[in-house]
C-alpha cells in the first residue's frame, strides 16, 4: 500500500517490480534497484525461512487438531478440565488487562507529561519483565509467598492461599504483562506534548476533565492497540504460571497449561485442539492489530 | 519535596500519577525480584559458587546462550532480508506475510513448542526430509535452536523496517550516481544506516531467546548435559524443593538480564539518536 511508489524519481524504474512492461525487449535495471534474478532469490530466501518456522507451524497445529475427526475435536473442548482451563483463561486476561490500562496510564502520564529525576531508571524497571525470564516471574512469587518463602508461613496460618491457586496466577500473569500498555503509551504521549491539555486547562477544565477529553480520545488506539497486545500475553503465558500452578487439573491450569498435561500424556489430537483455540487468539490478535494500526494511522494523518 | 525533583508544570496528577506506578511496579516486580536477592544471601559464597557452576548448570549455560547467540544472529540475517523484501519487493500475499511476522508474538510459547515439535520430529512435515540428511532436530540442540529462532523471529524485522522505509533514495541515487554498483551500495550506503536498527533487533532477539521457556521444553527432550536450558534446571530445582539452588541459577539469569536491559536501552537510543539526525 505504502510501498508502491517509495522513490519516485524520473530517473529510477518502479522500484517495486511484478508489473513491468512486457514489451520490452531488454529490462532496464534501476541504478537503485536489484536485479529480478536478485530480487527473486531474496523473495524465496526471505519467504522460505518465514515459511519454515511460522507458516507450516501454525497450519499444523489445526491439521493435527482434527487430526481424529471434528467430533473428537468438539468433545476435546467440551469435556469438564478444557472448560475450567478456558475459564481460568478468560479470568486472567480480565485481570490483566484492566490493571495494566489503569497502570499504564498512570505511567505514561508520569513519564511522559513530567520531567523528574530516575525518570530513564523507571522505564527501565518497565521493560524489566520483558527481559526476565518468565520461570523467574513465576519463582520469585514462590519466594515470597510459597510455604518455604517470607510470607508463605503467616498465609497458611491464616488459610490463604496464594502459590497453587489463583492469586498466585494472577500475580505472575501480571508481573510479564507489566510492559506492554505502558510502552505503547509512553512514545505516543511524548510526542504529542502537553500543549492540548495545557490549553484546556487554561480554559478552565478541571484535571480530569483535561485527561478524559483531551488526553483520553488522543491515546485512545495505542490503549486499544496495548490492550490487545496485553491480552494475547495474559491468555498464552506459559512460564510463570507454571512455576505457580502446582498444574491442578480443572482447579489451577489454565489453557497452555492444560495443553502441556494432556500433550505429555501422549494425548496429541485432545492437546493440539486446546492449541487451535489459542492459535485462533493469536491470529485474531494479529487481525485487530492490523485494523487498529490502519485506524490509528488514518487518525494521525487527519 | 517532589518539586525540587521535578521541573514544574502546569499539569495535574503527578503525584497521583506517579506514586501509583511506583506503588505498583515495586509490588508487582522490584520486591519480589529482591526477594531473589535476599535468597540468594542465605548461601554461603561458596555454596553459591559450587551451585551456579556445576557441570550441569554449565553444561545448561553454554547451550542457552550458544543456541540463544546462533538464533539471534540467524534472525539477524534472515530478519533482514525478510525485512527488505516486505519493504522494497511487491509480491503475492505480501499483507498476509507482514501481519504473520508477529505471530511468534502472539502465540503462546506453548503452542508453538508442540508444533514446531509435531513438524521437526523425525515423522514431521519438515523433519521428514531433514531426517535422511543425517540432521536430527527435535530432542537435540538443534531443536532448541529452532524454537529460540522461532521467538527471536519479529525483532530485526520489526526494527529493520521503520528506518529501511524511511530510507532517502537520494542517498543510494547518489552512490549510484558516482559509480557504485548496487552490492556496493549496500554495504557502504545502507547497512551502515541499519546498523543501529540490527544491533537493537539482534539484542532484542537475544534477551528474549535466553529466558525462553515454554516452546522450548516440549522440543528440546530435555537431556540433562546435552539439551537442557538454564531456565528448565530452575523448574526441575524448585519441583525438588532446592529453593536455594533454584535462586542461586536465578540470580545468574538476572544479571544478564540486568546488564541486556542496559544495552538495549543505549542501543535504543542510539537507533534514535542516528535515526533522527538523518531528517
Amino acid at each position: 500500500m505504502e510501498s508502491q511508489t517509495l522513490y519516485p524519481h524520473p530517473l529510477s524504474a518502479p522500484v517495486t517490480g511484478g508489473e513491468r512492461p512486457q514489451s520490452a525487449a531488454r529490462r532496464v535495471t534501476s541504478p537503485t534497484t536489484e536485479s529480478a534474478l536478485v530480487r527473486r532469490v531474496l523473495i524465496g530466501v526471505a519467504l522460505g525461512y518465514f515459511a519454515a518456522l511460522v507458516l507450516v507451524p501454525l497450519v499444523a497445529v489445526f491439521v493435527e487438531a482434527l487430526k481424529k475427526g471434528f467430533e473428537f475435536y468438539v468433545e476435546s473442548l467440551r469435556e469438564p478440565d478444557a472448560l475450567e482451563a478456558i475459564r481460568l483463561t478468560l479470568t486472567m486476561a480480565l485481570i490483566a488487562v484492566p490493571v495494566n490500562l489503569v497502570f499504564g496510564v498512570a505511567a505514561a502520564w508520569a513519564i511522559a507529561k513530567f520531567e523528574f529525576r530516575g525518570k530513564s531508571l523507571l522505564v527501565s524497571f518497565i521493560d524489566l519483565p520483558f527481559a526476565v525470564s518468565p520461570v523467574i516471574a513465576g519463582l520469585v512469587y514462590v519466594l515470597m509467598f510459597g510455604l518455604q518463602g517470607w510470607l508463605g508461613p503467616w498465609l497458611a496460618a491464616h488459610g490463604i492461599k496464594i502459590i497453587f491457586a489463583l492469586p498466585g496466577l494472577a500475580l505472575a500473569t501480571l508481573f510479564v504483562t507489566v510492559p506492554y500498555i505502558a510502552r505503547e503509551l509512553i512514545p505516543l504521549m511524548e510526542a504529542q506534548g502537553t500543549d492540548e491539555e495545557e490549553a484546556a486547562l487554561v480554559l478552565g477544565a478541571s484535571g480530569w476533565q483535561t485527561f478524559f477529553r483531551v488526553t483520553l480520545p488522543n491515546i485512545k488506539w495505542a490503549l486499544v492497540y496495548g490492550a490487545i497486545l496485553c491480552n494475547a500475553r495474559a491468555m498464552g503465558e506459559f512460564g510463570a504460571v507454571s512455576v505457580v500452578s502446582g498444574h491442578i487439573r480443572g482447579a489451577t491450569n489454565t489453557m497452555p497449561l492444560h495443553v502441556e498435561i494432556l500433550y505429555n500424556e501422549y494425548n496429541f489430537a485432545a492437546a493440539f485442539a486446546v492449541a487451535s483455540l489459542l492459535a485462533l487468539l493469536a491470529i485474531v490478535t494479529l487481525v485487530l492489530k492490523s485494523v487498529v494500526e490502519r485506524r490509528a494511522h488514518g487518525a494521525h494523518a487527519r | 519535596m517532589a518539586h525540587a525533583l521535578r521541573r514544574p508544570s502546569v499539569l495535574p496528577g503527578f503525584n497521583l500519577a506517579l506514586g501509583f506506578t511506583l506503588v505498583y511496579i515495586s509490588m508487582i516486580v522490584l520486591v519480589p525480584l529482591a526477594a531473589v536477592v535476599v535468597k540468594t544471601t542465605a548461601l554461603t559464597l561458596s555454596q553459591f559458587w559450587d551451585t551456579v557452576t556445576s557441570p550441569r548448570v554449565m553444561a545448561s549455560y553454554r547451550l542457552t546462550f550458544g543456541a540463544s547467540l546462533i538464533a539471534a544472529l540467524l534472525n539477524t540475517v534472515f530478519g533482514l532480508a525478510l525485512a527488505w523484501v516486505l519493504e522494497r519487493y511487491e509480491f503475492a500475499g505480501k499483507r498476509v506475510v507482514d501481519a504473520l511476522v508477529d505471530l511468534p508474538f502472539a502465540l503462546p510459547t506453548a503452542v508453538a513448542g508442540i508444533a514446531l515439535t509435531a513438524i521437526y520430529a523425525g515423522n514431521g512435515w519438515i523433519g521428514q526430509f531433514l531426517e535422511p540428511l543425517g540432521v536430527k532436530v527435535a530432542y537435540t540442540p538443534v531443536g532448541v535452536l529452532i524454537a529460540l529462532v522461532f521467538i527471536g523471529l519479529p525483532f530485526v524485522v520489526r526494527t529493520v523496517q521503520p528506518v529501511l522505509h524511511d530510507f532517502e533514495a537520494e542517498l543510494e541515487e547518489a552512490a549510484a550516481t558516482l559509480g557504485a554498483n548496487r552490492w556496493h551500495v549496500f554495504v557502504r550506503v545502507i547497512l551502515p544506516a541499519l546498523a543501529p536498527a540490527l544491533l537493537t533487533g539482534f539484542t532484542l532477539a537475544f534477551a528474549r531467546a535466553v529466558g525462553e521457556y515454554g516452546s522450548v521444553i516440549f522440543i528440546a527432550g530435555n537431556v540433562p548435559m546435552v539439551s537442557e536450558i538454564t531456565p528448565l534446571i530452575i523448574v526441575t530445582k524448585l519441583e525438588q524443593f532446592d529453593y536455594a539452588g533454584a535462586t542461586a541459577v536465578a540470580s545468574v539469569m538476572l544479571l544478564v538480564s540486568f546488564a541486556l536491559i542496559l544495552a538495549i536501552n543505549g542501543l535504543q537510543s542510539w537507533n534514535r539518536r542516528r535515526y533522527t539526525r538523518t531528517h
